[in-house]
């Protein structure tokens, strides 16, 4: 069946006596969506740093594809096929739109130094081949346009989509977003919500943290909630959306109590 | 003999601490290496020497003027040439490079001004016998300087700590935005931060230009190299740091002539600075601050 | 006509390699401030790379070629040496240990006899002329305005924007800056050795604090948004004072000054507009 892509086992963080990550366990399995939610503070950037190597986790394990990735450092983590975004996009602002993607293709060209600083045919035909998909990948994100403009001066929405099209530069295998809804309104959402769908059915495998519960739930194959740095909760959409404790950490333990008992007099699940 | 070592040393030690108390400080709060600095040490020797010589002012009250001097010159260069690039929030190598660029423009002035010769202060006035005292000598002068970096060290221990001025600056110091929502007026926080440093470089220098009776333009720049290694060692913005690492310093250079080499002092300067990176950038107090690739 | 201009060259000569030499001390300081990173270390560098040409020429005896490619791996080694504590840590740092190694070797210099102390290291032999002082110019900068338009061009960007997104990328930050800095040390290095050997004499204070801020002014006036910046930076600031007689004296105060005026008013440089990074 599905083979699961990326595997935590236990990573913790803390910051000196705060704990930020908690001995965090789960598993994304290859070609699903799979999103991770929590109330603020719940630790979900940390754990992201974690996976993407910015941040040295201080236990536990991860493997990608069966190999452990826990102490490799960032840059190799694209090389073997993880990319991300940044909750507060970070793109390279000086940049022109299509430089910012090539900037992400760099794992895959693998012309050496020699070859570039002598124009050999090879590189040539190199840097002409990344142009071309760059541009492909401009479109697929509807950037086409804007290709030679300056990143800095796109609006926040494209921004967005620029810094996804960075990240899918270097064909990846696992797509970690940070709050890629973040700061969108309801048509951008939307917009995004279809890209999201398409790179799947490319193959993309895709880990995603957000608070738009609406967002979440209609994409996600399978969520991971996380609270005060640990995993309270992990499944289904459906079954996310029930969990009492769930509802406890983003809604308090009166309310929860109160929906509890609803649902019970009702008689039937909700 | 190991004895009149430790002597000098303790002398030298307090005032690499002293010059190296107004550096951390500086960076600790406006978060910038102000290079500037060493033009400060200069300035505060010439002021005392211009007042002493030309202007017969008595020594003890001439260097205290020096100082307090630097420390004014320093709030308003300071502020020129620092506030602009706070204000475009520059990134942070960009002041250091501004710092980089007045150091060598005031530098060149003064010696424009008045020659690269060595002056010295009237004889007369350094005319103090010294005395022996088991086995040491001990010049009054070398007391007058340990005590006087001592206290200006106790006092700025107790404006930073005790005063209401000396907390805004830790604020300031501790988180910015913060403090500026709290109400603290960061640029006069700055400005005294500018001052109080610039008087205690300016004083560091009148205690060494009095020590080796040598005052020149350039003297600033090889207590600059001091300085670095001081605030690394003791932790960047850390002043307890700057104080240990500065007599430590000051250990280290003089038993090093005594016993090795002089040529040796900066080699061993240097490399004291290279290991503290190596072995624990962050230095004895810093905070581990310092990234990781 | 032929004859006017052969006089004019004759009285402006080291001017005119003055100029290709600071060109080069330029370019290596832009293969470290393209990265992002502050290294003072170029007068350093530059002092190491003279004083070893000047050896292997003149106490060893060996051809010019020698000597440069001598001149340009010592410096090489020694920055190594420094980078790799300093490359981890942020750029304060590497800013103050280049720094502080100017000082350190000024003061072994002025005590080697060997190098000649504090009288200087004299006798060495003009080598140099404009083709190769030139020729080497123009090698090193077409090799850069290449690169810049490569992947490497661009990663360097990156890193110089934002590193950590550089590095989530998949640029090896680390190894670009070493790199960086090699490179620069090996660079000024070679600017030594060229000028070593055509001034025919190397002063201990050539390569102290004023040089390291001259050197670093090229690049601000010039900007490093594109190789040339650096190299036309290089290029105003020793001519005007060469050519406006009275200024020179005044050298320091000029280059320190334009430092200010620049970061102050006009912190991205006179050539702020970039170069495109694709091929």
């Amino acid at each position: 069946m599905n083979s699961p892509l990326l595997t935590a086992e236990g990573i913790g963080r803390n910051f000196g006596a705060l704990i930020a990550v908690d001995a965090v366990s789960f598993t994304v399995v290859q070609g699903q969506i799979h999103a991770i939610i929590g109330p603020n503070g719940a630790g979900k950037t940390t754990l992201f740093n974690i996976i993407s190597g910015l941040v040295p986790a201080s236990q536990g394990m991860l493997r990608f594809q069966d190999r452990e990735i826990t102490g490799l450092p960032p840059f190799r983590r694209a090389t073997i096929g993880i990319s991300r975004t940044f909750q507060n996009i970070r793109i390279f602002p000086d940049m022109s739109v299509l430089e910012n993607v090539l900037t992400g293709m760099s794992p895959i060209l693998r012309q050496p130094v020699w070859s570039l600083l002598l124009r050999l045919p090879a590189a040539r035909r190199e840097e002409a081949a990344a142009k071309q998909e760059g541009l492909r990948l401009l479109e697929k994100v509807g950037l086409h346009a804007q290709a030679n403009a300056r990143a800095a001066d796109l609006s926040y929405g494209d921004q967005r989509r620029l810094e996804i099209a960075r990240a899918l530069a270097a064909r990846p295998k696992l797509l970690l977003l940070d709050e890629p809804a973040a700061g969108m309104n309801p048509t951008e959402t939307v917009g995004l919500l279809s890209l999201l769908q398409e790179l799947r059915k490319d193959g993309l495998t895709l880990l995603l943290v957000e608070h738009d519960m609406g967002f979440v739930m209609g994409l996600s194959d399978r969520i991971t909630v996380l609270n005060f740095g640990r995993v309270i909760a992990d499944g289904a959409p459906g079954a996310i959306r029930r969990d009492p404790q769930v509802i406890e950490a983003y809604l308090g333990a009166k309310v929860a109590a109160r929906l509890a008992a609803e649902a019970a007099k009702a008689g039937a699940p909700p | 003999m190991l004895g009149q070592q430790l002597f000098n040393a303790l002398v030298l030690g307090s005032v690499y601490a002293l010059f190296s108390l107004g550096f951390t400080l500086v960076f600790g709060v406006v978060r910038v290496v102000n290079l500037l600095y060493g033009f400060y040490f200069a300035v505060g020797a010439f002021i005392a020497l211009f007042l002493a010589t030309l202007a017969h002012v008595p020594l003890w009250l001439a260097a205290p003027l020096g100082a307090i001097g630097a420390g004014g010159i320093a709030a308003i260069l300071d502020g020129a040439l620092l506030t602009p690039l706070r204000a475009a929030k520059a990134p942070e190598l960009s002041a250091l490079i501004v710092t980089l660029g007045g150091v060598l423009l005031f530098i060149s002035c003064l010696t424009l001004a008045f020659g690269t010769e060595i002056r010295r202060f009237p004889a007369e006035l350094l005319d103090w016998p010294a005395f022996q005292w088991g086995g040491v000598a001990i010049s009054p002068l070398q007391i007058v300087i340990i005590v006087t970096a001592m206290v200006m060290v106790s006092a700025l221990f107790f404006f930073i700590e005790k005063t209401r001025q000396g907390t805004a600056i830790r604020a300031l110091a501790e988180n910015p935005d913060v403090a500026a929502l709290m109400g603290v007026n960061v640029g006069r926080a700055m400005a005294m931060t500018s001052f109080a440093a610039g008087t205690l470089s300016g004083a560091a220098g009148i205690l060494i230009g009095l020590n080796f009776n040598a005052v020149h333009p350039y003297m600033g720049e090889s207590m600059m190299l001091r300085g670095f290694v001081v605030i690394i060692v003791g932790g960047l913005g850390d002043i307890r740091g700057a104080l240990l690492a500065g007599l430590a310093l000051g250990f280290a250079e003089v038993l090093t002539a005594a016993y090795i080499s002089s040529d040796f002092k900066e080699a061993v300067t240097f490399s004291v600075l290279v290991l503290t990176l190596w072995i624990r950038p962050s230095g004895l107090f810093g905070k581990a601050s310092v990234k990781r690739a | 006509m032929w004859e006017m201009l052969d006089d004019l060259f004759y009285a402006y000569q080291d001017l005119f390699y003055g100029l290709g030499v600071n060109a080069i001390l330029a370019l290596s300081m832009y293969a470290v401030v393209s990265l992002g990173q502050l290294s003072l270390g170029q007068a350093a560098f530059m002092g190491i790379g003279a004083y070893v040409g000047a050896v292997v020429t003149v106490k060893l005896g060996l051809p010019f070629g020698l000597s440069l490619t001598a001149a340009m791996i010592a410096p090489a080694i020694v920055a190594a040496l420094v980078g790799i504590p300093t490359l981890r840590l942020t750029g304060v740092y590497l800013a103050i240990a280049t720094i502080g190694l100017g000082e350190v070797l000024r003061i072994l210099y002025l005590n080697s006899d060997y190098l000649g102390g504090a009288l200087g290291f004299s006798g060495i032999p003009e080598k140099a002329n404009g083709w190769i002082i030139y020729g080497l110019l123009a090698l090193i900068l077409s090799g850069f305005l290449i690169i810049t338009r490569s992947r490497v061009g661009r990663a360097c960007e990156a890193i110089r924007q934002d590193e950590d997104a550089a590095r989530v990328m998949g640029i090896n930050v680390t190894l670009y800056k070493m790199t960086g800095l090699i490179l620069s040390a090996a660079l000024a290095g070679l600017g030594g050795a060229l000028n070593a050997h055509f001034s025919s004499f190397i002063s201990p204070g050539e390569f102290g604090f004023e040089t390291a801020v001259a050197i670093l002014s090229y690049a601000v006036l010039g900007g490093v948004a594109t190789p040339l910046g650096p190299v036309i930076g290089a290029f105003l600031l020793t001519a005007l004072p060469e050519l406006l007689r009275s200024l020179h004296e005044f050298r320091g105060i000029f280059n320190g000054l334009i430092i200010v005026l620049v970061m102050i008013f006009l912190p991205k440089g006179l050539l702020g507009w970039r170069v495109r990074r694709t091929g």
